[in-house]
Parts: structure tokens; sequence; C-alpha cells
């Protein structure tokens, strides 16, 4: 039987919600992960670990050339080694950088080109790993070196406006130099930030299986299944029905693979010619080469204030690079747009051409980085005011989109911050470099938080099976989100089943397509989707037991209504099955869509050396309904930690000279290890965001890193006095500064 | 060549350039330890070879034939987890669940070195150290966890090795959550 | 990684005997060799295996030095009673190294032999005249701020990553060997090391198939001893710098000082100048600054490393100033 069919546009709002009138109590509540025992005990399945017959071994060459041409490659010269089958390479097709997130069409393709150091040329192909790997490192290619900018500081001046991307590339409101000009107080400073790498813990990976019938089967880690499989299969001249990306369980993604990145392509075109499964996976150094950094930054500030603290200018200028000829930009100023009210606002981003990796996205592209600029320019201001920074926070607070003039759908901006003051303590700070504790300086810190909400158009079918048990299934993915859990938690509730009986089947492109994970859109678009689909056979259930839907009561695995309880297996003949499909409408415009939140921090900075240490963190957050307090706290937490790696330890160092990037593995890219990390709390505000979604629940996954970094920054200059505006704080850069211990 | 992995006898005819954990991931079907660097600094490889928690992606299987190898399928499986792993499911200390085979595994050698009076660098007196977050945050920062479900996994291992010491039980920590969101 | 011949040895003996050729390596704990090797930085056509080796026990001998098997993994020595109680120096120098998990594995013998961390000898892309003599040095104008500072040459600015080595020269150490001849060699750990000069490549003295079989440690030194080592991460890090220290006090004069540093020279490094402009004098800061610039009078930054000087001087005051407290 065909399923039913329930398609919901979000051009009005949705002021009822099942999860309101559901019994179950499944929503919200912390369930442990419904994928967890799997994971625990090894038995998650990810990309690279399909036990396909046949499987043959690829390993990716990368350029050693920054810029230029392959003049030629001496596959010869390996072909002879033992193992070997081939040496493939397709100057045409092979991908030249990652796709970004959400594109329908192949990245830019042809290998010929180098644009950037270790650009995916060709991919060996061995009987064993092993075999693969020694022949990559030993394959002669021929390289004509040429052109290529490689210092930022040197090619700053190259600086050009990029075509419009999630934000405008160029925004101006009212008269900024005019407001700076007659402000009582006003800042102007520049803040740097490096690249990034998003570092999940998986490599990017695939296995290539082309099916008798010409269509392939990619087994992939990757974020947004459906939009890859059309990538792919335009980089493969294929129609996009003939792909198949599965992607069960992903290690962590953060943006890096939203879109496919070189190893599918090769795999894929490897595999059709040597008429064999291929894998590929990625070697470390190559997720840092070859995939997508998060591009660094160079943000001028603006702020202009009365005496009392009322912005009247917001400025916000930034630099960022990309490879030429690509457009994503680095979007700094997404959340300066709409944090604080201000009437005269500039907000810029230029590109500055590079032959670095890709630039794209990493976790909260813009605000993650952005709010570093903004939030610690805040923090300047509020001490030239002489005010504390939570109230000048306060009093710049808005309901209304300071630029669309729309209201925002629901905002808890001051909330968190009053909230979080209690929680943390912060009328224990003291003024700049008063605190000690031995060797150590301590200070606090904090800063705001925002990251706008999106719906992404996204299906969803959801089965009533007779035995009473439900299943999930949608080309939405789990990297670690914990969407597994919280659809089962959704359907359960909504249906009356209890988590343990819905089954989920995600991550493969044969079934309804979804928008998968990023932008912290997954829970509420997918969530949406299974949402509808659980209305729809809420609705048959009430027609069988002959009552409104209104009267109708399902839990525990019974319909109750008029006075009967039937177990809901009964209920359902052979089984019944509903698609829903939620799509973005007006309420988009009619409304700005984000959530908030407020960081603290606490740090220790050593007098002799310029360590820093985080010693506690706090993060409250409004982010409309909470589906599962637990999975969403962990989000939240790691959302923290991005930001400790943020301001601390984490850049991607390029030698200037020829663009090589010289930390390319675990060991110097630093990423917080456990001990770099306290005990962190979060805590959540009640909300519910009836313009969002019919489930009222807005994005968590990216909340928790805006405006993390510059709560320790902050935090840094009220322990010991010394504001680094160049990211990360190493200790070298408060050394040059710090008094002389003794 | 001939493995003692998980109490079992294997067989494998392997290059003999291959690591103890390509061994496991490409030959014998033992995908739970996790390939995240390949070069010693992500820790989700680790494996326990005669009990000592080691990288196995840094090490050759030739040179492991006489050793009783653990991996975490060796450790307890859905139908019968670990206390550890229950601890891990309960205390939501992972999120993708990458390194988390290696984190489990590194966390059982971890506990056996405590056991044994070993120090580390934190121990303010190498001679008797102290069990607290600080020593387990320590322990564990060979184990890298981008998902940062650092804190996590300290309540995990500290539930499961002290738990009268611990005022973040997992249930605790639930009370807390489900107050806080459930209306 | 190339492919390999491989050899395992149950004796020291016969491990120097399967030794043969230019270029084959021992293996032991492994988790430097292989690490270069799947990167091809390293290309050794032999592997003998002396992991099996009977070197893998602390003895004590009558003095109360220890007499340490090259194959004790780097987690046995660190938590081992006697190095907690006389040379606590080096238990705290091993424990501020690497991971639980690599220092399980990591021998005695293979930590003295670390190769540097040296990003351009990381990447057979690049120039490097340690990896490949009398290509270059692309450190030397590039990202250096992990390079060294002291001991350079114009062909290289590499540092050695080890901890345990700089506790070693602290502790004055004498490594043993077995030649391929059958002869035994004792060499002071001040001796084994060589300073990159024109030839980066060669960074011991050892000879080629030269076996560590065991490391000396001297009668335990009296007084107090730290090792503080500063990185970029709490954690699972290499130094920036670090200080190995051994100071006896004796009638508010210092009596004896050995001061050995990590992070700053492409071997662990011991100055001499140091302790002369410590010895006999009484712990006061004039003295501490003193020994820092004694330290760092030849120091030489390369610009992204010129922050390791002053942060070498402070550490060391601050290591004496916390040594001589009290």
């Amino acid at each position: 039987m065909d399923p039913f069919t329930n398609s919901l546009t979000m051009d009005k709002p949705c002021p009822q919600s099942l999860l309101d009138t559901g019994v179950q109590g499944s929503i919200s509540r912390p369930f442990d992960r419904v994928d967890g025992p799997k994971k625990v005990s090894g038995k998650a399945t990810y990309a690279a670990e399909y036990d396909v017959p046949d499987l043959a071994y690829g390993f990716l060459v990368g350029s050693r050339i920054g810029a230029g041409r392959v003049v030629s490659i001496d596959a010869d010269a390996v072909r002879s080694l033992p193992g070997v089958i081939d040496v493939v390479t397709d100057f045409d097709r092979f991908i030249r950088v990652a796709g970004q997130g959400g594109e329908t069409e192949a990245p830019t393709q042809g290998v010929k080109t180098i644009t950037s150091r270790g650009e995916i040329i060709a991919i060996v192909v061995a009987e064993t790993y092993e075999a693969a790997r020694d022949a990559a490192l030993q394959l002669p290619v021929n390289y004509e070196r040429e052109g290529g900018a490689f210092d930022f500081a040197a090619h700053r001046n190259e600086a050009n406006a990029p075509p419009d991307g999630v934000t405008p590339a160029h925004a101006s409101q009212g008269d900024i130099e005019k407001a700076m000009a007659e402000a009582d107080v006003s800042i102007d400073v520049t803040y740097v930030t490096p690249s990034q790498n998003s570092a999940a813990m998986e490599p990017h990976a695939s296995i290539a299986v082309w099916e008798q019938d010409g269509s392939l089967t990619l087994y992939g880690a990757y974020q947004m299944p459906t939009s890859d499989a059309s990538q792919l299969a335009d980089a493969l001249g294929l129609p996009s029905e003939k792909v198949r990306i599965i992607s069960r369980y992903i290690g962590g993604g953060f943006g890096s693979k939203l879109g496919i990145a070189p190893e599918s392509v090769a795999a894929a075109i490897a595999a059709k010619q040597i008429g064999r499964p291929v894998k590929a996976v990625m070697a470390r150094q190559q997720v840092f080469e070859a995939t997508v950094r998060r591009s660094n930054t160079e943000q001028r500030l603006r702020l202009a204030a009365t005496a009392d603290g009322t912005l009247t200018a917001i400025g916000h200028e930034s630099l960022v690079s990309n490879q030429p000829g690509e457009d994503f930009f680095e979007p700094v100023g997404i959340g300066t747009h709409m944090i604080y009210a201000a009437e005269n606002r500039l907000i810029t981003h230029e590109q500055v051409p590079l032959n670095f990796v890709l630039s794209g996205s990493m976790r909260a592209p813009g605000e993650a980085v952005g709010m570093v600029g903004l939030e610690c320019a805040m923090d300047e201001l509020a001490e030239q005011l002489g005010m504390d920074p939570i109230e000048l926070r306060r009093i710049n607070d808005t309901s209304i989109d300071p630029e669309k003039g729309v209201p925002f759908s629901s905002r808890c901006l001051t909330g968190a911050l009053d909230e979080g003051a209690r929680r943390f303590g912060w009328d224990r700070r003291q003024a700049p470099a008063s605190r000690r504790d031995g060797e150590w300086w301590i200070g606090m810190g904090m800063a705001s938080s925002v990251r706008g909400n999106m719906l992404m158009e996204s299906s969803a079918k959801v089965e009533i099976h007779p035995d009473g048990s439900a299943t999930v299934s949608s080309a939405m993915t789990d990297i670690g989100t914990g969407s597994y859990t919280i659809l089962a938690q959704i359907a359960s509730e909504i249906l009356g089943i209890p988590v343990w009986q819905i089954s989920l089947s995600l991550g493969d492109t044969n079934d309804p397509p979804a928008a998968g994970s990023g932008g912290s859109w997954g829970a509420g678009s997918s969530g949406s989707a299974v949402y509808l689909a659980c209305e729809t056979l809420r609705e048959k259930l009430a027609t069988a037991m002959g009552v409104e839907t209104s009267a109708l009561t399902l839990k525990d695995g019974q319909a109750i209504a008029a006075n009967r309880s039937q177990p809901i297996g009964e209920l359902v003949g052979e089984g019944i099955a509903a698609v829903g499909k939620i799509k973005p409408g007006k309420q988009e415009e009619e409304t700005t869509q984000a959530s908030f939140g407020a960081h603290f921090a606490e740090v220790a900075v050593n007098s002799v050396t310029g360590e820093v240490r985080v010693r506690r963190m706090l993060g409250v957050f409004a982010a409309g309904r909470v589906l599962n307090a637990k999975t969403a706290r962990s989000q939240c937490l790691g959302g923290m930690t991005f930001g400790i790696g943020t301001a601390l330890t984490e850049e991607l160092v390029h030698d200037r000279r020829d663009g090589k990037l010289v930390n390319r593995d675990l060991a110097e890219y630093h990423i917080p290890v456990n001990a770099d990390v306290p005990q962190l709390d979060v805590h959540f505000l009640r909300e519910r965001d009836i313009h969002a979604n019919p489930i009222h629940a807005k994005g968590i996954g990216e909340l928790g890193i805006s405006g993390a970094a510059p709560a320790i920054a902050n935090a840094i200059y009220n322990a010991c006095g010394i504001r680094v505006r160049d990211f990360p704080i190493t200790l070298d850069k408060l050394l040059a500064k710090l008094p002389d211990p003794n | 060549m001939q493995f003692t992995i998980n109490g079992r006898a294997f067989e494998a005819d392997v290059d003999i350039r291959t690591s103890l954990l390509d061994l496991c991931r490409e030959h014998l079907d033992l995908t739970g330890a996790k390939k995240g660097c390949d070069h010693g600094q992500c820790g989700a490889c680790t494996m326990l070879i005669n009990g000592r928690r080691v990288n196995s992606c840094l090490t050759l299987a030739v040179m492991h034939q006489e050793d009783e190898i653990i991996t975490i399928e060796g450790v307890g499986d859905p139908q019968g987890l670990h206390p550890l792993q229950h601890a891990f499911v309960r205390h939501d200390a992972y999120q993708c669940g990458y390194c988390t085979p290696g984190q489990i595994c590194s966390a059982i050698g971890m506990l056996d070195e405590i056991k044994k009076g070993w120090p580390s660098h934190v121990s303010a007196d190498l001679s008797s150290p102290v069990f607290d977050d600080q020593e387990i945050s320590e322990r564990m920062s060979g184990n890298l966890c981008r998902c940062a479900a650092y804190t996590n996994v300290v309540d995990a291992i500290r539930e499961v090795a002290d738990s009268a010491a611990n005022d973040r039980t997992a249930d605790e920590k639930d009370k807390v959550m489900a107050d806080e969101v459930m209306a | 990684m190339k492919t390999f011949d491989y050899r395992k040895a149950l004796t020291p003996e016969a491990a120097v005997e399967t030794f043969d050729g230019e270029t084959a390596r021992f293996i032991a704990g492994g988790t430097n060799l292989l690490d270069l090797m799947k990167l091809q930085v390293e290309t050794p056509d032999k592997l003998v295996d002396i992991s099996r080796l009977d070197l893998a026990s602390i003895d004590e001998r009558e003095d109360g030095g220890l007499t340490i098997g090259a194959l004790v993994p780097n987690a046995d020595l660190a938590a081992d009673p006697r190095v907690i109680d006389r040379y606590e120096v080096l238990s705290r120098a091993l424990l501020a190294g690497a991971s639980g998990q690599l220092r399980n594995k990591a021998s005695t013998g293979g930590n003295l032999l670390q190769r540097t961390r040296c990003y351009y000898f990381y990447d057979t892309g690049s120039r490097c005249n340690k990896r490949t003599p009398g290509s270059g040095c692309d450190a030397i104008g590039g990202a250096n701020r992990i390079l060294a500072v002291l001991g350079t040459s114009e062909h290289c600015i590499a540092t050695h990553p080890s901890d345990m080595a700089v506790a070693m020269r602290a502790l004055d150490a004498t490594v043993l060997t077995l030649k391929r001849d059958g002869d035994r060699r004792r060499i002071s750990i001040h001796d084994f090391y060589r300073l990159p000069g024109d030839t980066p490549h060669i960074e011991t003295v050892l000879d080629t198939g030269e076996l560590i079989t065991h490391i000396e440690l001297p009668k335990p030194p009296s007084g107090r001893q730290a090792y503080r080592k500063v990185r970029d991460r709490a954690s699972y890090a290499f130094a920036l710098v670090s200080v190995g220290a051994v100071i006896h006090i004796q009638e508010r004069r210092i009596a004896r000082a050995a001061f050995a540093f990590g992070g700053l020279a492409p071997m662990p490094w011991r100055s001499q100048a140091v302790e002369l402009a410590l010895i006999g004098k009484a712990p006061t800061r004039d003295t501490f600054e003193a020994a820092a610039d004694a330290l760092l009078a030849e120091a030489k930054g390369f610009g992204g490393n010129d922050f390791k000087i002053p942060l070498a001087r402070r550490t060391l005051i601050a290591t004496l100033r916390d040594l001589t407290e009290h």
C-alpha cells in the first residue's frame, strides 16, 4: 500500500504541537541513545567498515606543489610493485576541491590544474592497503609550478566582495562614520582568527560498489546523503537516481562532511576502471590538506555608544580567504546582523584569493569566529564605559530584528545572561589582574551566544507494524547529534509507542530524501517530517477506532478512546505508513529565527609561562523545545569545547612560501584533550518556538560554540589585564606582555 | 601468522607491514577499534595487549603473535555490556561514537594502572596518587574526542571505578536534566 | 611504508648480528619508527625485532644506582618505586610525555633515539638535511615556532622531542651498548648526542648496528629534583620548553646543580655555564638571573620561535625559585 503523505510549508505559525498533548512522556526526556549499545561495543558500522566482497584498496595521491599543473604521472614506475593493481586518475572528472553543503552540482573538477597543496590527483589501487599506500607515496609526478598566493598579509589588498551567501557580502544601514564621530565612547579594533580544521575523528572514507545495472552504491561518511548523491552523480556524469549513498554512522562531521570529498569520486572512478569495489580512506594528513578548512579571518570591529551604553553603531568588516573562483565565504558577520540593536550598521565580507585548501563550513560558520571579534569588542567597550559587560548586552537586547524590522520568533538573550550570571557567581568577578592563586592569575569572562535557525526541506516515512512496533526511515543522518534517538522520541510521543519499539533506518538515500545534518537544522527539519508522518498515522488510528482524532489517546502501545483500549498493532491491518514532508515558508521572512544563549568562563593564566587553563565554564541556552535533554546537553558540551580550542590552541599553520600546511596531523593541530576541559555546566531555558516548526525546536548543535571562545578570551583579560586580539591565545602571545613574575 | 584475540585463535596471511589495527579491521572483521590518525596521535585504535592499553596503529601485527589481545569486541557486546560500556551509554560519554571503543579500552587499561598505584603527570605525590577528576582527565588525554564528551567520559569512568565518591552518577544527572526541560 | 625483511632476535648478540647493512633498523616499541615509516621518512629494508630480548628489567646496584634495561617501557620506568623515590625528575619527565598508551609501548632505549618533530622533517615533500642530507632546510625561513634556539646550525634547527632524555642528562646517565663486533661500550649521556653542524642526519655517536642494551643511573643525587614542561595543551603535546633540575643546597649555598632542557635544542640540552653560575652561590634572584643569562647567552631565534628565549628564562628562574624555597 502506498503511504499517506502529509506536507507542511511553514507559512504560518504552529501554535499547537502534538508533542505538548502526547502522554507517552518520551519527548525531552534524557533517554540514553538508542544506538548507544552498538557504539560502545564497536558494532556501529562506519563507512570504511562494510564487508564488501572482492574489495581493492585505494590510497590517494596528493599534489606536492601549491599551484601550477601536473605535467605527467609515471604510473609505470609503481605498477609493477607487488600487489599494485593500477594507478587511476581522471584529469577531467576528479574533483579539485570538496563539495559545499547542500550543493547538488559537482564541486570544481579537473586536477591537471593544481590550486592547493595536497589536491588529490590520483589513486593507487592495490590488493592490500599496505601495497596501495607504499605505491602512492612513491608515485613519481612531474609538476610545473605556476603562480599561487600563499600569504594572507601579502595578498590582502587583492580582496574582493564575493557573491552573497547565507549572509550578504555587504550590508549597511545608516552612517557608521558619523555615528563613530559623534559617539560618547567608541571602539575600533581588529581581531584575527586563523584557519581551522573540523578534525572529526573519523577520516573521510568511501567504499564504491558498481552494481550490475550501472548504478553506484557508495558507503560514505557524509552528513547530507541526499544532496551528496546529486553532487557525486554530477561529478561522474550519472543521473542522480543512479547513485545511492549509505551513511548509517558517521564519525563526526562538524561541516567537513557536508559535501562530497575527493575520495568518493576517486574511489568510484577507480572501481569502475578495475571492475572491483574500491575502498578509499583518507590519511589524516589528507583530511587536513584536501577536504575543507574554516577560513582565517581579519575582523575590524567598530562600536559606537552613548555614555549610558546604548549602541549607536556596529561595524563588522571582515577579510576572509578562499581559493580563486570559489564563492563560499566565511559568513563572519552573520550573528552581528541580529544580536544587538544599533541604528547605524556596516557588516561586510571581502575575500582574499589564496591557494590553500578550500574554505567551507565548520561548526557554526560565521558565528564561531564572528562572535570572537564582536563579543571581545563588546567587552572592550564595556570596560571603556565602566559598565558591567552583561549590563551592556542587556540594554542593547532587542525583540525586533534591527535590520529587517521583523520580530524574533523567540529570543531569550537577556534571560540567558541573567540566569547565567546567577548560576556562575558573576558577582564575584573582580577588576582585571587582581585575583591570584599561587602562580596563576584568575579571571572571569562572558559572551553572548547566537546561532541562526534554519528549516530545510526534508521528508521521513513512519510505518506502524501489526505487532505494534514502528519504523522511521529517512535519508537523514546521525553524525553524533542524536538523530536516531530524538526521531524515535518524537514518533514515540505522538504514536504512544515506547521508544524501544521504534526502529530506525537513517543515512540511506533509498529512504525519503532529507536535508541531513548541518547548520543545526537536522532536528527541526527531520523531526518535523517525522512529526507530520505521525500526525497522519494518528488520524488513521483515530479513524480505525471510530473516534475523532482529538478524542484519541495513544500510550504504551494502546489506543484509548471512548472507554475502549486496543493495541495499536491491531488497528493497522497489515501495517500503515505515512510520509511527512516539511518545507520552509513565509515564517522565515515574517520572523527572524535564532537560538540564543550566554557563556561564562573562569580561567587561570600562568604568570610565569602564559599558559592558560579553563577552570570552569557555564553555557545557558534557549533553543526552543529540547527534544532530549541528554543529547542536547552533549551537543552544547561539544560546542563549548570547540570554543576552548578556538580560544587557546587551534590553528592551521601554512608555510607562507608555498602554502604547505605544516601541522597537518593530530599531534600538531591541537584540538583540546581531556585535560584541557574542566567540568562544563550547561543549562537550558524553557522556550517553545511556534514559528520555527511544528515541534517548536530550534537548532542546538552550533549554539554551544557561538560565544564560547570570546568568553574565554574575555576571562583571560580579566585574569591578567592583557588583551590578545590574535587567536588562538597561545602562551607566546601573552608572554610578551606578562610582567616579570617575581 | 597466528593470533589470540579476545580469547580466540585467528590465523591470517597478511603483508608483513600490516599494523595490529589493520589486521583486525581489514582481515579479521573486528572493526570495533577505529583508525583516526594512524600515527598514535588520537587513541581511537586503543586495544589491550596483555592487559596494557596501547595504540594498535603503531605496532606491527607480526610482533604480537605471542600476546593476548583484547579489542572492544572482547570487552562486551550489546547483549552483555561491560560496566564501563554501560556507564558510557548512561552518561552519554560519546556522541559520534568513533573514538568510543578506544576510550573504553583505554579506560580499562587506565583503571588497572591506577590499581597498580601508577602515578600520573598531575599526581602531587608520585608515591600515592589520589583518584579524582583531574587524574582521570590527565590519564585519558591520549584519547581525543572531537565531539568532546570529555566531561561525560570522566563521569562514566568515575561511576564505575568509584561510585561511592561520585556525586555525578548517571541517575543524578538524568534527574537534573529531566527536571530542567520536562514540563 | 616500504616493505622490509623482518627478523626477530632472541638475544642481543643475535640482534646485532642480524643487523647487516646500513639501512636496517632495530624495532622495539616502534611508536616513533612506524610513525615515520608510514610516511616514508624512514625506509629501512630490514627490521630487527628486539622487543623480546631479555632487557626489560630494572636492577639495583650496590651504590643505589639503577641499571635500566633498554626495553623497559616508559610507563614501567616512570612507576618504578625506586625511580620515584630516587630519581623523581625522571619519573616526572616520563609522565609529562606522550600518553598512557604510548608510554606503555615506548621503550627506554627507543625514547633516547626519538627523531625530531620538525614539520619539514615529517614531510617528504619538503627540503630537510636531516632526512635527505644536502637537500637544504625549509624550517629556516619557514614555520619554526616549535624549533630550536640553541645548538642549531645553518643546516638544521630541529629540536629533540624527548622528555625522558632531558632527565637522563640532568641525572648523568650512561648508555650501555653492544656493537656488531661484539664489543660493549659505555657512553656518557653527555657524549651520546651530536649537534647538527653540517651533518644533521647523524644524531648520536652510535655506530651502525650498535644496540642500546641498558641505561645506567649513577648513585642518586642528593637534593631536590623537578621537571617542568611548558606546552600548548595541558597534556599530550611536545614541550615548547622544559627544564629538568637537580639542585642541592648546603648551608644556604648551592652545592650542586644539574640542569637540562628540552624544546630548546637539537639534543637534550645541558649547560655547564648554568651550573657554574649557580654552584657556590646563594639561591637569590640575582643568581637565578645569572644562570638564565648563562643558558641563553648564545640563544638565537628564527622568528617564530623567538619567544622560547624569554620563556626558557622565566621557566628556569621559576624552577630555581620553587626548588630553593623553604
